[in-house]
């Protein structure tokens, strides 16, 4: 029942899901999608605004009305190119970007009713038409063929920044091998956000639709140890993008961290996703099957900690977070659906120590009781402790997800890079170029952790200048 | 191809193999105290294994691995001409090599193949290298020829007595640092308890010692915090900060109740292969 008359006042079309009941104990993915109706129907909702707010709250800039508008009309190939113009990568961006604070929270209709559900549409468009053929799309070649073969791009790591500088010079022809230190491609798309929320087949179409437009993927090379940037300078290569990332996972530095059962969320999810060890024995890599896990921190990596911590089977899964619901920076949609399924929620907490056994397996977490006190700099209302209050909560495993910092493997192989306070690396924010010449970095080893549209967004930057300074 | 296995050679039957992979972009790099980490097949796990030789030229790395467990089994069904899916590295900060005089490296397992190409190093750099190297039996000593060739003293120890002194690598050791009040460095590698009780021998005699930590590890280039270990105090990942660190300040035990986490499912694992395999 496709309605395509505009009306601006119904509420969005709701998303169908998995039960939460169901969904709790599988890896499958938690949305179903939209419908082809469901799509033209909330296509329909969109005003086509003179001045379209949504497209300034996008970092990659779609023409997100122009989209939309050959959506509503049925034109599905349309509205894929429109979005593939800017962006490597919606059938991901369509799951995993904040939306509420970007493009939807921009949305004219949000003002007094729901705003269009930009990020489903983004989705369902992509995944109608699949990437497969984005090459094609673009250029009318099935196989793509790099006109330019005596230029040459290096991208280190492979995550959404270098893909989509990748993608972005592929498209003007220019030759780009992507050097990968871990064994699969997509960076945290495969090792860090789980499946049930962005299957790997979807990045992993991404990555062949960016193979066939003739972008090089070596595995296993470490930037810094197995190839160094002067090796790819001698190389000969014209520009480099840096997009390692921020890796390395911070600790909180309290009593019984290294106990057997704490986990840097990181590991956690790195073992089930990237090692599949939530399919353990078929796969070898093995993973911890505790029954009452504490993940502490607020963020979608934390949600995504406590939410396979459940589908593997643990009995109760805390959130321990020392603000409220309200300040958490997880998506809405993660909170949402964590709550659903069940995970449990200590606010205004925060970890003194944790607690082992004579074997130096963890049992039990001591928590501070917290309260907020006024704003700080963030604006955020400030976590104080409330003096002499403290509880004890019976664990068996405790997840870290209190953020990670820049890693310092390539960093240290390169000391001509100039590095921030904070240990990441120093780029123009206008060119994304480093303090080497045509040495360009982005994405979250430039920012500190960030989103993958915001890393996608500094390699578009960073591409674009590549590209004008090659000619092409 | 890539990673092809060139040669295959059984150091110890059904138990410690040496191969020689094509990798030639690591051995370009690799140092003495660097690893790999590889994968054995599509569904396997990524482990960690020391680079014990290294020819530039012929762009090959030498590995020696012994079986434990599932990785390691499936790598022993690996022949000649066969390919590893996943090799990657070089991975660890190189041995600290300088010029020092005496030098004590202690071997033990499949340890003395890690710890050959160190005192390699130390040899190469103009040290006067002792090797001191045990294993339970005479049949289970490994590169005790190759070390002879640059070692002006190798002492072998077996616990059964069938070669050299009865008894651990230990009782030489501390032997030969009552003698030798020149020592500059002990270098132990081998299975935990033997670098500890290394450690322990040593720290009298205020000797820097120097072990290498098998720690578990994950991906290796320090983005998971799997093999963090405690080294005076502070925690520390073995695979970027390491995995050679000062003996005098490790936690051993920690380190023991850390490599015994994953016990039943590396059982669960071998037991599945060994009915699927025979
Ligand atoms: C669990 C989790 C959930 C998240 N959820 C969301 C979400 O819902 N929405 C959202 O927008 N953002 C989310 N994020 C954040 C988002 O994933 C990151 O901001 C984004 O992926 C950063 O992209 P990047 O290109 O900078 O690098 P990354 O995705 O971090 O990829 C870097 C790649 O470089 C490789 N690498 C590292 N060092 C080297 C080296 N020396 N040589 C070669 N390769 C190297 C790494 O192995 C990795 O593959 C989440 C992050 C995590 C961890
Ligand atoms: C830096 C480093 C260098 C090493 N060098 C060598 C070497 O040269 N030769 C050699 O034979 N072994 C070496 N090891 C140990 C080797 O990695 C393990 O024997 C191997 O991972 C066992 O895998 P598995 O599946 O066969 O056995 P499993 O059944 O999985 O495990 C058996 C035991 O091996 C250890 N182990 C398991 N998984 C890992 C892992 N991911 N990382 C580290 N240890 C693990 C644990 O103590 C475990 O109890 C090294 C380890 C490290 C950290
Ligand atoms: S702001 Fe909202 S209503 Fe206006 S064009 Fe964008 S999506 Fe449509
Ligand atoms: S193995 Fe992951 S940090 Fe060392």
């Amino acid at each position: 029942m496709a309605d395509n008359k505009k009306n601006p006042k119904s509420p969005r079309v709701p998303m169908p899901e998995q039960p939460a009941e169901e969904r709790s104990h599988n890896f499958n993915e938690v949305t179903l999608g939209y419908t082809y109706e469901m799509a033209l129907e909330e296509a329909g909702r969109c005003l086509q605004c003179k001045k379209p707010l949504c497209q300034s709250g996008c970092p990659v800039e779609i023409d997100i009305k122009s989209f939309i508008g050959h959506l509503a009309e049925g034109d599905i190939p349309e509205a894929y190119k429109v979005i593939k113009n800017t962006n490597a990568l919606p059938a991901v961006c369509g799951r995993v970007c904040p939306q509420e604070v970007q493009c939807e929270g921009s949305c004219i209709l949000g003002k007094k009713g729901e705003p269009i559900a930009i990020g489903r549409l983004e989705r369902f468009v992509a995944d109608t038409f699949t990437a497969d053929s984005a090459c094609e799309m673009l250029t009318g070649d099935v196989a793509c063929s790099l006109p330019n073969d005596h230029l040459k791009v290096a991208c280190i790591g492979s995550g959404p920044s270098s893909l989509t500088v990748a993608g972005y010079l592929a498209a003007r022809g220019v030759p780009v091998t992507i050097f990968e230190a871990l064994h699969e491609f997509g960076g945290v798309l495969v090792y860090g956000i789980p499946e049930f929320r962005l299957p790997k087949e979807i990045v992993a179409k991404e990555i062949s639709a960016l193979w066939t437009k003739g972008v090089k993927f070596m595995p296993n090379w470490v930037g810094g140890r197995t190839i160094t940037i002067q090796d790819l300078i001698d190389d000969g290569y014209d520009a480099i993008f840096i997009g390692v990332g921020a890796g390395l996972p911070w600790f909180l530095n309290i009593p019984g961290e290294n106990l057997v059962g704490v986990y840097s969320a990181n590991e956690y999810l790195t073992r089930i996703n990237l090692g599949r060890a939530y399919d353990f024995p078929n796969y070898d890599t093995p993973a911890p099957h505790p029954r009452n896990v504490a993940v502490i921190g607020g963020g979608n990596v934390a949600m995504d900690a406590a939410r396979t911590a459940l589908r593997l089977g643990a009995e109760n899964v805390y959130i321990t977070y020392r603000r409220t619901m309200g300040e958490m920076p997880a998506r809405a949609e993660e909170l949402h659906h964590a709550e659903e399924e069940g995970v449990k929620f200590q606010l205004l907490t925060s970890p003194m120590s944790i607690n082992g056994d004579e074997n130096g397996r963890v049992k039990s977490m001591t928590l501070q009781v917290m309260e907020l006190g006024e704003p700080d700099d963030s604006g955020r209302c400030r976590p104080v402790p409330v003096k002499g209050e403290t509880s004890e909560l019976d664990v068996d495993m405790v997840i870290l997800a209190v953020g990670t910092g820049a890693n310092p493997i390539l960093l240290e192989a390169t000391p001509d890079l100039d590095l921030t306070k904070w240990g990441y690396i120093k780029a123009d924010p206008e060119t994304g170029e480093t303090s080497i010449k045509n040495v360009f970095a982005g994405g979250d080893i430039v920012s500190g952790s960030a989103t993958v549209i915001s890393a996608m967004g500094a390699g578009r930057k960073a591409a674009k200048e590549i590209a004008a300074r090659l000619g092409v | 191809m890539e990673n092809k296995i060139v040669v295959k050679k059984s150091l110890i039957p059904g138990q410690t193999s040496m191969l020689v992979i094509d990798a030639p972009q690591i051995a370009r790099k690799a140092k003495p105290g660097n690893f790999v980490i590889l994968r054995v097949h599509d569904k396997g796990e990524r482990i960690p294994l020391t680079i014990a030789d290294t020819d530039p030229e012929k762009g090959t790395i030498t590995i020696v691995y012994l079986v434990v467990g599932k990785s390691s089994a499936m790598l022993e069904t690996l022949k000649e001409g066969d390919c590893i899916p996943d090799v990657c590295g070089p991975l660890g900060k190189p041995t600290h090599i300088e010029k020092s005089g005496t030098v004590i490296c202690v071997g033990g397992g499949t340890g003395i193949a890690a710890m050959h190409h160190i005192a390699k190093g130390h040899h190469q750099a103009g040290n006067h290298v002792v090797a001191i190297v045990g294993a339970r039996s005479k049949d289970l000593l490994l590169f005790c020829d190759e070390l002879g060739c640059f070692c002006p003293e190798l002492l072998i120890a077996t616990d059964d007595g069938t070669h050299g002194h009865k008894g651990f690598v230990t009782d030489i050791l501390k032997e030969r640092l009552e003698k030798d009040k020149d020592v500059s460095e002990v270098v132990a590698i081998g299975p935990v308890p033997m670098m500890e009780a290394v450690a322990n021998v040593t720290r009298p005699f205020g000797v820097k010692t120097t072990v290498s930590l098998n720690s578990i590890m994950v991906d290796g280039i320090g983005m998971c915090g799997a093999c963090r270990c405690s080294v005076g105090g502070e925690t520390r990942f073995a695979c970027v900060d390491g995995p050679e660190f000062d003996g005098h300040k490790v936690d051993f035990n920690e380190l023991k109740m850390r490599l015994s986490q994953y016990k039943d499912q590396e059982r669960t694992s071998l037991e599945l292969f060994r009915k699927d395999h025979g």
